[in-house]
């Protein structure tokens, strides 16, 4: 079992690549320092420019491997299997990272059935066990009550994913090189028994998955007009709109908003809950986000606690009072002609 | 055609708490319960043989202890036709890829499905790798995600819900489908499947029943090892700010500034 390597799965889309194949290099660049090992980005795509991939070197992969096959455009279970796994055969990298999208989230499961090989899911940390060598995958488990740190010691690759946003993008490192290969799979790797018919995109402006900020609302709203009021927020400072299952169960805002056990798991940078208690099933949606803040009008609500700051008062004062604020630094920003966007 | 449907019995939620002195799960005697997105599965596999009499068969398997079958019973009471549960001592500690090889053998003893439908993910492990690792192991194509599913000549066509939007996808032949709350609203079961689910029988099938070498199963066999098991640290320091009057509310509003622009926010 001679495997080496360290191996990220950078995701695309159009021919460009996604934020979270930044944050995938800053994961693996420090199991790659630890290991002593060379450092591989595979982006799977038709015909990304050398410059698109160049990026990838400029923050920190030593070599990029593009699968590249019009068939690859858009992500398809079979032939994104059937090419990742000839790959793994060959060149037996001994991790491999992906990001827990629903990309990620197929392939990497599917790819480990077939190999027989271990996967942890959803990663929060990742670490290389200075005795063995072996990578330390923890993730949150029973609702983010607990947290497992899991190891994969006799097969190969040992592959995990990891939430986008838990990690920043990697820097940009100057100087770095870094090779770029392209291969032309066969056409019987090729091969589909899914096919993509149609793809409407969300009326959303951003998704609450590729958002940094996040805010959500909960059954504090009270009614569907007062949606509105996050809304607005949402617009002017470029976030994206969540809810609690009771919000969406009400049918104020729809189902792909949805954060928690039973709809998407965030990690932004900052999260907004308004109106919305904590519940522990809305907990294992957001916890992990990097900064949370919470306005509820009950000083009791769970939220608090997972909160770095936390407003106890009435949500139609405090987001009217918010958005006025913001606006006026808006426009004095534009008098002023400095803008900080 | 025939279709399965795969159920898992989680603890409701709540039930799981820490010793921290010990560092161990405490599963109390809680109640035990459908997986909840399972039970959506099995609404769209209702739905589907409601709509089309080509639907002869519709299964329910899971793989657990003995307690496992209530839930089938439960699926049974909902209007399934059959419920069969893999359990064995053997099978103990098995993670995903090992459940996935177990069920795979349980389906091969089966006969042959054309439509395998799973929920996106459990409350218990929240791995959302089973239904993936499966399919692969049965060799059959896997479609995630999904918010809709429809018969179609030949096949099945999917909807899907992806970060930037719905995705429609077609599948010819058979397919295992991992399915979201999206995708159904179950029903409750009526008086008389509860009458019919009390003398039905839960076909049950141990480790000798299986074509699976003893060195696929449990513990042992599994790929992954948990090595340590720990609180987190998610109480943090939260600072409060009491809003209930007009300044209060102006230095909430000011700090909620603050704080986005030193995440880089605003
Ligand atoms: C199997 C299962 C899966 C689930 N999955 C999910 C899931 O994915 N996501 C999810 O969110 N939930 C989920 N739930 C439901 C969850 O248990 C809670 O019921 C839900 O999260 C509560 O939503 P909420 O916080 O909006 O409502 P509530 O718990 O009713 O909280 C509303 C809050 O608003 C505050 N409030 C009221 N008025 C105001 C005001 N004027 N100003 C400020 N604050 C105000 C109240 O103090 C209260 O804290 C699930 C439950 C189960 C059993
Ligand atoms: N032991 C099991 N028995 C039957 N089905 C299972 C079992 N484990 C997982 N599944 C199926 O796989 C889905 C995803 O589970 P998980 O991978 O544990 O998150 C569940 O919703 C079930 O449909």
């Amino acid at each position: 079992m001679n495997s080496s390597g360290i191996w990220i799965l950078a995701e695309q889309k159009n021919g460009q690549l996604n934020e979270v194949s930044f944050e995938l290099l800053n994961w693996a660049t420090s199991l790659a320092e630890k290991k002593q090992q060379s450092l591989t980005a595979l982006v799977f795509g038709d015909q990304l420019s050398d410059a698109e991939l160049q990026k990838l070197i400029q923050r920190g992969a030593d070599r990029v491997l593009h699968i590249s096959a019009a068939q690859l455009a858009v992500f398809q279970p079979e032939p994104f299997s059937a090419c990742l796994m000839e790959r793994i055969n060959c060149e037996k990298p001994e991790i491999l990272i992906a990001a827990a999208t629903t990309t990620g989230r197929t392939l990497l499961p599917y790819v480990a059935g077939k190999l027989r090989t271990g996967l942890t899911a959803d990663c929060t940390k990742l670490d290389i066990e200075p005795e063995s060598g072996f990578l330390l995958q923890t993730r949150p488990a029973a609702g983010g009550n607990i947290m497992a740190t899991i190891k994969t010691p006799d097969c190969r690759p040992q592959m995990a994913t990891v939430r986008p946003h838990a990690q920043k993008p990697a820097p940009l490192k100057p100087g770095h090189l870094g090779t770029i290969e392209r291969w032309n799979p066969p056409e019987e790797l090729l091969q589909s028994r899914t096919r993509r018919v149609a793809f409407t995109p969300s009326a959303e402006e951003r998704g609450v998955q590729d958002a940094d900020l996040v805010i959500s609302a909960g059954r504090g709203f009270k009614k569907a007009d007062n949606l509105s009021l996050v809304r607005l927020l949402a617009s002017q400072l470029g976030a994206a709109v969540g809810a609690s299952r009771e919000a969406v169960d009400r049918g104020w805002l729809p189902y792909p908003a949805q954060i928690g056990l039973s709809g998407k798991t965030v990690s932004p940078k900052v999260y907004i809950a308004a109106g919305i208690s904590g519940a522990i099933q809305h907990l294992a949606g957001m916890q992990t986000s990097d900064t949370i803040i919470a306005i509820n009008s009950d000083p009791e609500a769970p939220i608090f606690q997972y909160s770095e700051l936390g407003i106890c008062g009435d949500l139609f004062t405090i987001l009217p009072l918010l958005s006025a604020k913001i606006a006026a630094m808006k426009a004095e920003d534009s008098a002023k002609g400095g803008s900080h966007e | 055609m025939n279709i399965l449907v795969l159920i898992k019995q989680v603890p409701e939620s709540q039930a799981i708490r820490m010793d921290e002195k010990t560092g161990t799960l405490i599963r109390e005697a809680a109640n035990s319960v459908i997986n909840p997105l399972d039970l959506h599965a099995l609404e769209c596999a209702l739905q589907l043989r409601d709509q089309s009499n080509e639907i002869s068969r519709l299964d329910c398997l899971s793989m657990g202890p003995p307690a496992a079958t209530a839930v089938l019973k439960e699926a049974l009471a909902l209007g399934a036709d059959q419920g069969i549960l893999l359990s064995d001592r053997a099978f103990a500690g098995s993670d995903t890829w090992c459940t996935a090889r177990t069920l795979a053998a349980g389906i091969q003893q089966l006969g042959k499905y054309d439509l395998i439908l799973c929920g996106e993910r459990a409350t218990d492990g929240e791995t959302g790798q089973t239904g993936p690792a499966l399919a692969a192991l049965l060799d059959l194509p896997v479609v995630t995600f999904a918010s809709a599913i429809q018969a179609r000549l030949g096949g099945w066509e999917v909807r899907r819900l992806l970060e930037d939007g719905y995705e429609s996808v077609t599948v010819n032949g058979s397919a295992l489908v991992c399915v979201l709350k999206e995708a159904s609203v179950p029903r409750l079961p009526t008086l008389q499947g509860k009458r019919k689910a009390r003398q039905a029988e839960v076909r049950i099938i141990n480790a000798s029943g299986l074509s699976l070498p003893l060195e696929d199963t449990g513990l042992k066999a599994s790929p992954t090892r948990v090595t340590t098991i720990f609180k987190p640290s998610h109480f943090k320091q939260c600072e409060r700010i009491s809003a209930h009057d007009p300044a209060g509310a102006e230095q909430a509003v000011d700090r909620i500034i603050h704080l986005l622009c030193e995440k880089g926010a605003l």
